[in-house]
């Protein structure tokens, strides 16, 4: 996905070349080694925050154990603060930890969560959250068809499965923990819910930072009702046809259901297994802001609704009319330098 | 291919087949993340070896019999690709040496992951030959070491490893596929900031006077090989780090631009 080509002067030239390069390094390479180890620095130790990067990797020491206390990612070996993954050193105060540039996502309550569920057990769901452990989802954090206030009866948990059955996709919120470390979800707010009409496209979740809204709406130009694009903190993106009632709200967030109209819940589109009717245009501008996404996540950047609009103007400017919804490696590298001004031609 | 009773090992110039000088190691490229969709991925290539590795995990164990309550546990699954050329017999997925290889690589890994960081779950390390020139085990080892750094998973350490061959009493570094059919081999794992072994393998006999000295001589190797890695990852780090905040920058810019121009 992104190698290192080598340092040398010859990495300025572009290569359009689809194989990536990957580092090799050949003996008259050796010369540039040097810029590297004063770059990132062995001897961080001690002077920390001095070396410009702080990048560490496992096995580094990074300070003494008898000054600073130890955090995430390190461990303490012979009086010595030790890295035990590669990244970037955090300090708070007399805290030392170390963030890798990537990891299994980490729950906080009231994370916006895009789950798939595994398992129909008594009286809860498993859900598969991209976490270290299955999330459960419990019929007491689910609002069924019927209105916010309705009692659940007996009759309700033998009837889960039709509700959400193994396989479904849904949205939620996480609520709290459970002693073991798994996460509990909830679902009870007009905003969660099952998903339909539309993708799924996992990412790497450091990519997804924590924003105040992670219901995006991209208006019409893109595609005849819009998209709305859902940004699970867990790295799941859900991508799906605009809605009315997201079209009305101004992206604020409304209906995932695809069903709320007016009343907001009482009709049975919320567990609804049936997609609506989608136009071809609407599944060309879904598939196209799916590839858009990737395309980010292929260069290391994090998302945003801008970036995904810039970018699909970027796009349909480019085509004209709607032929494939991939992108092309050129066109990829070309929007990533107009869109953001970044030269990414230079490391694939 | 030459009957290997022919083979010179060890020419009159002190060169091997390949033209290597004994304690030379083959020629290494690495790739970290080929794969989009793995939680941390790498390909190693050593002379014309190529191990492709991806980590999933740590996730929700697959059977829940396997699932310890106080760490991880590690399920290392071995393939080889039909084109790799291991040989004339085609390896199913089951087969005893693969299984072989890879309980091999869950032992070494096993004392230096910090699994009890991860408990309840798993860590599945897919392994694929994708060519085989000798040494399938070290450049497999070195490949799930770099997938476990991307992976953002926990070590102690990282881990590199070698294979040392013996011709007369001469050790030979980092074996090709036509030397370790004649050789007596040594594969060495170690962690190279301490020096301590996680692997020491043999299938073969060999004079008890020469085994430290092949093993003090994997143990350096592993330490140069080791340099080799720790700077690839930390040049990449660099840049992927550069590139998330650049972005970041660039969106806000972008942000701005867009509301001004928009509304």
């Amino acid at each position: 996905m992104f190698s290192i080509s080598t340092r040398a002067p010859l990495s300025s030239i572009p290569t359009s070349d689809a194989v990536p390069t990957s580092y090799h390094r050949a003996a008259d390479e050796r010369k540039y080694q040097m810029d590297i180890d004063e770059e990132y620095g062995e001897g961080s130790s001690g002077e920390l925050g001095a070396a410009g990067k702080n990048i560490v990797g496992p096995g580094e020491s990074i300070t003494s154990s008898k000054d600073y206390m130890r955090g995430h990612g390190t461990y303490v070996e012979d009086e010595q603060v030790v890295s035990s993954v590669a990244g970037t050193i955090e300090r708070v105060n007399k805290l030392i930890s170390v963030k890798p540039l990537k990891s299994r996502y980490t729950p906080e309550v009231g994370d916006l969560v895009i789950g798939r569920i595994v398992e129909v057990g008594s009286s809860r769901w498993k859900v598969d959250a991209n976490a270290r452990q299955d999330a459960v989802l419990m019929l007491s954090s689910v609002n069924l068809p019927g209105g916010v206030q309705r009692r659940k009866v007996e009759q309700d948990a033998l009837k889960m499965r039709e509700f959400l059955a193994e396989g479904d996709l849904l949205v939620a919120e996480v609520q709290a923990f459970f002693g073991d470390g798994a996460m509990s979800l909830h679902t009870r707010s007009l905003k969660y819910g099952k998903l339909r009409n539309g993708l799924l496209q996992p990412l790497p979740p450091h990519l997804i930072r924590r924003l105040k809204s992670h219901f995006h709406h991209l208006p019409p130009p893109c595609g005849p009702t819009g998209v709305d694009v859902i940004l699970g903190l867990n790295g799941w993106v859900w991508v799906s046809a605009g809605t009315k009632a997201a079209v009305e709200g101004d992206g604020q967030g409304q209906g995932v259901g695809g069903g709320a109209e007016g009343d907001g819940f009482g009709a049975e589109g919320v567990y609804s297994n049936v997609n609506d009717e989608i136009t071809p245009e609407s599944r060309t501008a879904i598939s196209t802001i799916a590839s858009l996404i990737r395309l980010f996540a292929k260069y290391h950047i994090p998302l945003s609704d801008s970036l995904l609009l810039e970018g699909y103007q970027w796009i349909s400017k480019r085509r004209g009319g709607a032929e494939s919804t991939m992108i092309s490696d050129e066109d990829g590298e070309r929007l990533i330098g107009d869109v953001l001004g970044v030269d990414v031609s230079v490391d694939a | 291919m030459a009957s290997s009773s022919r083979l010179e090992i060890l020419n009159d110039g002190g060169l091997r087949h390949d033209a290597r000088r004994p304690y030379e190691l083959r020629s290494m490229s690495f790739h970290l993340s080929p794969h989009p969709t793995a939680d941390g991925s790498a390909t190693v290539t050593q002379g014309l070896t190529t191990v492709s590795v991806s980590v999933f995990g740590p996730r929700e164990p697959r059977q829940r019999s396997s699932s310890s309550h106080d760490r991880a546990v590690i399920a290392v699954e071995v393939g080889v690709a039909p084109w790799a050329g291991t040989g004339a017999q085609r390896r199913a997925r089951g087969d005893k040496r693969l299984a072989e290889v890879g309980a091999s690589i869950r032992q070494t890994f096993e004392p230096v992951v910090m699994t009890h960081l991860y408990p309840r779950s798993e860590l599945f390390i897919n392994v694929q030959v994708v060519s085989a020139d000798g040494g399938i085990l070290p450049t497999a080892i070195n490949a799930t070491t770099l997938a476990l750094v991307d992976a953002g998973i926990a070590m102690l350490d990282y881990i590199s490893s070698v294979s040392i061959g013996l011709h007369l009493t001469q050790p030979l570094l980092d074996l090709s596929a036509p030397e370790e059919m004649d050789l007596p081999v040594l594969v060495v794992a170690s962690l190279p900031n301490s020096g301590k072994i996680t692997l020491a393998q043999m299938e073969t006999r060999l004079h008890v006077d020469r085994f430290e000295e092949m093993l003090v001589l994997g143990v350096e190797a592993c330490k140069v090989l080791k340099t080799e890695m720790e700077e690839y990852v930390k040049e990449r780090t660099g840049k992927v780090v550069q590139r998330m905040s650049l972005a970041v920058e660039g969106a806000k810019g972008l942000q701005a631009g867009f509301i001004d121009g928009g509304r």
